[in-house]
């Protein structure tokens, strides 16, 4: 078995704002099954990150416990990276936000770290609108303890032991629709096209950025009748549009439909265009999005894409007030601003 | 575009590139791989079933593998292949090597062969038709056999026990070598009733410069082939002072650094053209600036002058070089004064010609542009359909290497020909293609990639080889240095077969992919499909791999072979074994096969 990739890469390879190659964006090598479905979640991260030309050094890779939150170590190798405790990793997120608001953070979690021991981490995570990407690479299986049914498999699905798995699923998107999310996506690690354009638009997004995105695992849960194998999942997806994600400094050259897409100005001044599958879908209504989904599993389809967007959303830092520079910035005069101040305080008190 | 027929054996063969490239196709990544472990003899006999002489291959060869070489592509320099094959000629045990020559039937087949010129080409000609009972008479000039690799190499580049051997493995056979015989009658060699007669005479005659003072000074002006081999032979063994060489090619260099061991203090390479179009290999003008030789470039001779009866010197029009809209070359005069540099000698060495005085031209042999013979390229028969001709002497000059592949496919046609077959049916090449997987994620090979750069082969201190002119001044490599070059080899040979029904399309293969060479995508004709790859696919001399649409998506996979490092990661992290990485063997047609 190789533990180390080769050094070589493509010769012509293309290089972004930075000056970087996707190399300078890479990880270890992953020691997950191998055509594990996660690895290639790791693939569009790298890409993604590389396309948007943000610095390494600027992001933060949080995750918990599980296969899903291993996998940090296999992408962005130069960024700053912290595995917590199971089911913990919205806390530490949280405290890392707070206390440099300047750096972009992508948790990683999976079904177990986010529906079952996180579940309480990650509805507070989300209620109070923390500026983060939350990546949740959905397997509906514990692959690292053998394969037993997590909180998201879907009822009858059957996992390699051959046991429909008796008990409702918990639908990540549509709980985190309910708890407030600023913007619910859902996607497959076998959909580049979707994802990548997905993992753009969630870093760019101001506030909690869910992507569910539902991620093969080959060895557990890739049988027939599974409702989370590459198989199944393929045959049964359906996607709410395709997205385009247009970064702020590149003109629109597309032309679009007015009625069949929408287009959507985030805070950055970058678009996201999206062209609707489903003309039913208003991505500013929870209620469409809710609705949406409801149906489309009624008819036995995952319906991916981008779900939610409130591009009007307002982060933790606004909505408590914080402060505007990351802590490691405030120098000694600014935290201990002297006697005067003091006295303002203490004379407002009177 | 249509899916890639990998049963197509041209279709892995050209992804070995350096295989691909070799005139011979030498199984290069097979013998790398054994000179790595140390099997220096099992890499030896590899090699010489397919080039018949490493040992001077790994000292002399033009190398056309190595600017070929993959690892050219991905870093700086290719794999010195060339010095690799020596290592395994230097470290062989002689006596398994001679345990392993093929055996020769003590009974004949009754067919008699002969061989015009002993060099390369008409060695491998008896190589190959000894072992299948032929009776071979080698008639050639020199006094012992190996051609223009004894008498135009000089010997600080090939030793001459090196040739000896090389040269004795064949001619132990049993081939009837008829030495100092000058074949001066194709006739004649025909009237002896031979089944079949190749001609194997390569390309004799040094081109001569006639300007003004030729015939005044010719005391004092050699021709350089001719000048190189009084020099093997030990008819010469001095030369002026001051000595210019004109030519850019290998035999110039040769000749410069000659002069240099028999006695010049000052010798000058004075080219026509510019420097960059010299014909040398670029290592062996290497080495002669190594040795203190200047080059001077866009030289044109006007002529040799004379004071005395005696050549003084030589005058040039210096030019520069304009090329037309074709990229047509012509030498411009800067109507400058012209330059005089003096000299005692002056070596001739701007090409050389083929020549057939001694064939008569009322055999049925017919001879067509530039009084060349005519030959089949396929199959090297002329228009007599008993003669076959190889090596310099068909098709004009070219290198020890070519000779070699040219001598290989002539034997093959004389057999057929002997046998009473058709000489254009050619029996196909020979491939296996075999699963390297030893275990999950193990693999026969080993499949890391070094980063390690070409290591540089030591030369003999210049002060030493210059008094010597049998000392030779390449060292090669020792095990140690044979071992870490080998290790820069990418096994090309070890191929990634990919079978569609297995792929469930995870993606973890492109993921994986270092060099990023895998992709899927909808299927498309080739230059739309090369805009959308994974990677930038500009170099269209390098196939793309491609698969039927038959995958879960009705998408294809595609593999653009140029820069994959055949490291077998995408194997590795395919869950499904869609991926295999499996040996590709290649073999050459070879007679009686």
């Amino acid at each position: 078995m190789s533990y180390i990739k080769p050094n070589f890469r493509h010769p012509e390879l293309p290089v972004n704002e930075l000056g970087y190659t996707k190399k300078n964006y890479e990880g270890a090598i992953s020691t997950l099954c191998a055509g594990c479905g996660h690895d290639s979640i790791s693939g569009a991260i790298v890409q993604a990150i590389f396309e948007l030309s943000i610095e390494p050094h600027n992001v933060a890779k949080l995750s918990g416990i599980g296969c899903s939150s291993k996998t940090p170590t296999y992408f962005l190798g130069n960024s700053h990276g912290f595995n917590s405790v199971h089911g913990r990793m919205p806390s530490v997120a949280t405290g890392a936000n707070m206390a440099n608001r300047e750096m972009v953070y992508i948790g990683v979690s999976g079904d177990g770290d986010t529906a079952s021991i996180g579940m309480g981490q990650f509805a507070h995570a989300v209620r109070r609108n923390l500026n983060m990407m939350y990546v949740v690479e959905n397997n509906g299986c514990y692959g690292l303890t053998k394969g037993q049914d997590s909180a998201t498999a879907d009822v009858g699905s059957m996992s390699k032991k051959g046991e429909p798995n008796p008990f409702e699923p918990i639908d990540l998107v549509s709980v985190a629709l309910q708890l407030g999310a600023t913007f619910v996506a859902r996607s497959f690690s076998g959909d580049k096209e979707q994802l990548i354009p997905l993992i753009k638009a969630a870093i760019s997004h101001q506030g909690f950025a869910l992507i569910d995105i539902v991620s093969p695992c080959v060895t557990f849960n890739n049988n027939a009748g599974s409702t989370k194998g590459y198989e199944h999942v393929r045959d049964h997806l359906a996607a709410t549009g395709t997205v385009d994600f247009v970064p702020m400094k590149e003109e629109i050259t597309a032309s679009y439909h007015p009625g069949t897409s929408q287009e959507v100005t985030l805070h950055d001044g970058s678009v996201v265009h999206l062209h609707k599958a489903d003309e039913k879908l208003d991505i500013h209504s929870r209620r469409s999005a809710l609705a949406l989904i409801k149906d489309y599993k009624a008819q036995d389809k995952i319906l991916t894409g981008l779900l939610y967007m409130d591009p009007d959303s307002q982060e933790l830092h606004e909505t408590i007030d914080s402060s505007k520079k990351p802590l490691r910035k405030l120098t000694e005069s600014e935290l201990c601003p002297g006697n005067k101040v003091l006295k303002n305080i203490n004379d407002s008190l009177r | 575009m249509k899916a890639t027929d990998i049963k197509d054996p041209e279709y892995f063969h050209k992804v070995v590139d350096c295989q691909y490239a070799c005139p011979a196709h030498t199984p290069v990544p097979e013998y790398i791989r054994l000179i790595g472990e140390g099997r220096y003899t099992d890499a030896y006999m590899i090699n010489w079933e397919s080039n018949v002489f490493p040992g001077v291959l790994g000292r002399t060869c033009d190398r056309p593998c190595e600017p070929a070489c993959r690892r050219d592509r991905v870093e700086d320099e290719p794999v010195a292949i060339c010095r690799l094959k020596r290592v395994a000629a230097d470290n062989k045990d002689d006596d398994d090597v001679s345990s392993r020559m093929p055996a020769i039937p003590a009974k004949k087949n009754g067919k008699r062969v002969a061989l015009i010129g002993g060099g390369p080409a008409s060695l491998t000609v008896a190589r190959d038709l000894m072992p299948l009972g032929y009776t071979i008479d080698l008639y050639d000039d020199q006094k012992a056999g190996g051609g223009f690799m004894r008498s135009q190499i000089p010997s600080f580049r090939l030793p001459e026990s090196v040739l000896n051997q090389e040269v004795d493995y064949i001619l132990d056979m049993g081939v009837d070598a008829h030495f100092n015989h000058y074949v001066d009658s194709l006739k004649s060699i025909l009237d002896k009733n031979y089944d079949a007669v190749f001609v194997g005479t390569g390309a004799p005659r040094g081109r001569d410069l006639n300007i003004p003072g030729r015939e005044e000074a010719k005391e004092n002006i050699h021709i350089g082939i001719d000048w190189l081999s009084s020099v093997a032979f030990e008819h010469i063994d001095k030369i002026g002072k001051k000595v210019i060489v004109l030519g850019g090619g290998n035999t110039a260099m040769d000749c410069c650094r000659t002069s240099l061991r028999l006695g010049a203090d000052e010798v000058k390479v004075i080219v026509r053209s510019p420097r960059a179009e010299m014909k040398a290999s670029p290592w062996e003008i290497e080495d002669a600036e190594r040795e203190g030789i200047p080059m001077f470039e866009n030289h044109v001779p006007l002529e040799f002058v004379v004071e005395d009866d005696k050549l003084v010197g030589m005058k040039f029009d210096k030019v520069r070089a304009e090329y037309d809209e074709n990229g047509k070359r012509s030498l411009v005069s800067l109507g400058e004064e012209p330059v005089y540099v003096e000299c005692d000698d002056v070596c001739i060495a701007i090409g050389q010609d083929n020549a057939f005085p001694w064939i008569e031209r009322d055999l049925g042999l017919e001879f067509g542009k530039w009084d060349m013979p005519v030959v089949n390229r396929d199959t090297f028969q002329s228009t007599n359909p008993k003669v076959f001709f190889g090596g310099d002497a068909a098709f004009g000059p070219e290198n020890v290497i070519t000779a070699v592949a040219h001598g290989h496919q002539a034997a093959v046609s004389i057999d057929l020909f002997l046998n009473g077959k058709a000489v254009d049916e050619r029996p196909a090449p020979g491939t296996t293609l075999v699963s390297q997987k030893m275990g999950i994620h193990e693999w026969s090979y080993d499949n890391g990639v070094v980063d390690d750069q070409r290591y540089v082969v030591p030369h003999a201190d210049v002060s030493q080889s210059l008094k010597d002119r049998k000392l030779e001044v390449e060292l090669g490599f020792d095990q140690e240095t044979g071992f870490a070059e080998a290790q820069r080899c990418l096994n090309c040979d070890i191929q990634t077969v990919f079978t569609e029904s297995k792929c469930i399309e995870c993606d973890a293969c492109v993921d994986i992919c270092p060099t990023d060479c895998i992709t899927f995508t909808p299927s498309g004709e080739e230059e739309e499909l090369r805009t959308r790859l994974s990677a930038p696919a500009n170099n269209l001399a390098q196939d793309l791999y491609v698969s039927t649409d038959s995958l879960p998506t009705n998408r294809i996979m595609v593999k653009d072979e140029n820069v994959c490092l055949h490291c077998g990661l995408c194997a590795e992290r395919c869950p499904t074994a869609a991926w295999d990485m499996q040996k590709f063997m290649y073999q050459v047609t070879k007679a009686g096969q």
